[in-house]
């Protein structure tokens, strides 16, 4: 019964500008390589964001994480960081890194993990759009 | 009478923002969507048309056809840009959602053929909100 180990998920969202640009690359490889996403004026994504948490229920709360706490966690370190930002101009994290959907999954899993309990896994699944979407690691 | 919808979609960048108003009162206004370096969404457009369908064909319209049309003055002018700088039939417009979906009826209705009229424009700004405009 201890070692059963369970996957919980909290769904986000958060809604934010940016453009794919490599600040190393002149104009046109730029445009050759990220298409529409590299017009100037940046375009934007409605972002849904949904964090797995797995690990074996606590015996006394049944919970493996309090949804609200983790639900909070993410409101704290990512919605109110990016949400109605532009990504390249008005966050720290993508000054210089290319905010991609692999990019910003990254760096999501990153400010989570800290706050999370080491003895639960972590996994983040992020939407760009309705059809394409990431996921970081890779593998739970 | 029959209604056919051809849903597109596409994404950009906006802010809401008058430009006769002070900062302090954009901001009290439209709170985060006065971000001055602008946010973005994922669009999903609905576009109604309504008419007798053809006898020979059993269509009301082509609906490949109605995308291409979408797809010509619509998409093509809005993905990926930024509503406020990039979009001629927005300026000096305010970019809500309710102004896009009239701005869009505007492209699209001299590009309806005759025998069939445009109903609706029903715009998706997030899962949550969405705007329709019947022409009235």
């Amino acid at each position: 019964m201890t070692d059963k180990q369970v996957a919980v998920f909290r769904k986000e969202s958060f809604n934010a500008a940016h453009r794919l640009n490599n600040s190393m690359w002149d104009e046109a490889t730029n445009e050759k390589v990220f298409g529409k996403c590299n017009l100037p004026n940046y375009h934007g994504h409605n972002y849904d964001l949904i964090v797995k948490v797995v690990g074996v229920p606590n015996p006394k709360t049944g919970f493996v994480m309090d949804m609200k706490v983790l639900s909070d966690l993410i409101k704290e370190q990512v919605i109110e960081r990016f949400d109605h930002k532009n990504l390249n101009l008005d966050t720290k994290e993508f000054k210089e890194l290319n905010p991609t959907a692999e990019n910003i999954a990254i760096v999501i899993y990153d400010l989570l993990r800290s706050k999370i309990d080491s003895a639960l896994k972590m996994q983040v699944r992020l939407y760009e759009t309705p059809r394409n979407f990431v996921e970081y690691p890779a593998v739970v | 009478m029959v209604y056919l919808t051809r849903i597109e979609h596409f994404n950009a960048a906006h802010k809401l923002y008058n430009p006769s108003w002070s900062r302090e009162q954009n901001e009290q206004v439209f709170g985060k969507c006065a971000n001055e370096n602008w946010h973005g969404h994922n669009y999903e457009l609905f576009v109604t048309i309504k008419g007798i369908p053809d006898p020979d064909t059993g269509f009301l319209y082509d609906a490949k056809k109605l995308s291409t049309i979408i797809q010509e003055h619509v998409i093509e002018k809005v993905d990926h840009r930024n509503l406020n700088v990039d979009v001629d039939f927005m300026k000096n417009k305010m970019c809500s959602t309710e102004n896009l979906a009239v701005g869009i009826w505007e492209q699209l209705k001299p590009h309806i053929p005759g025998n069939v009229q445009l109903h609706c424009i029903k715009l998706f700004e997030t899962a949550r909100i969405y705007v329709e405009y019947f022409g009235e």
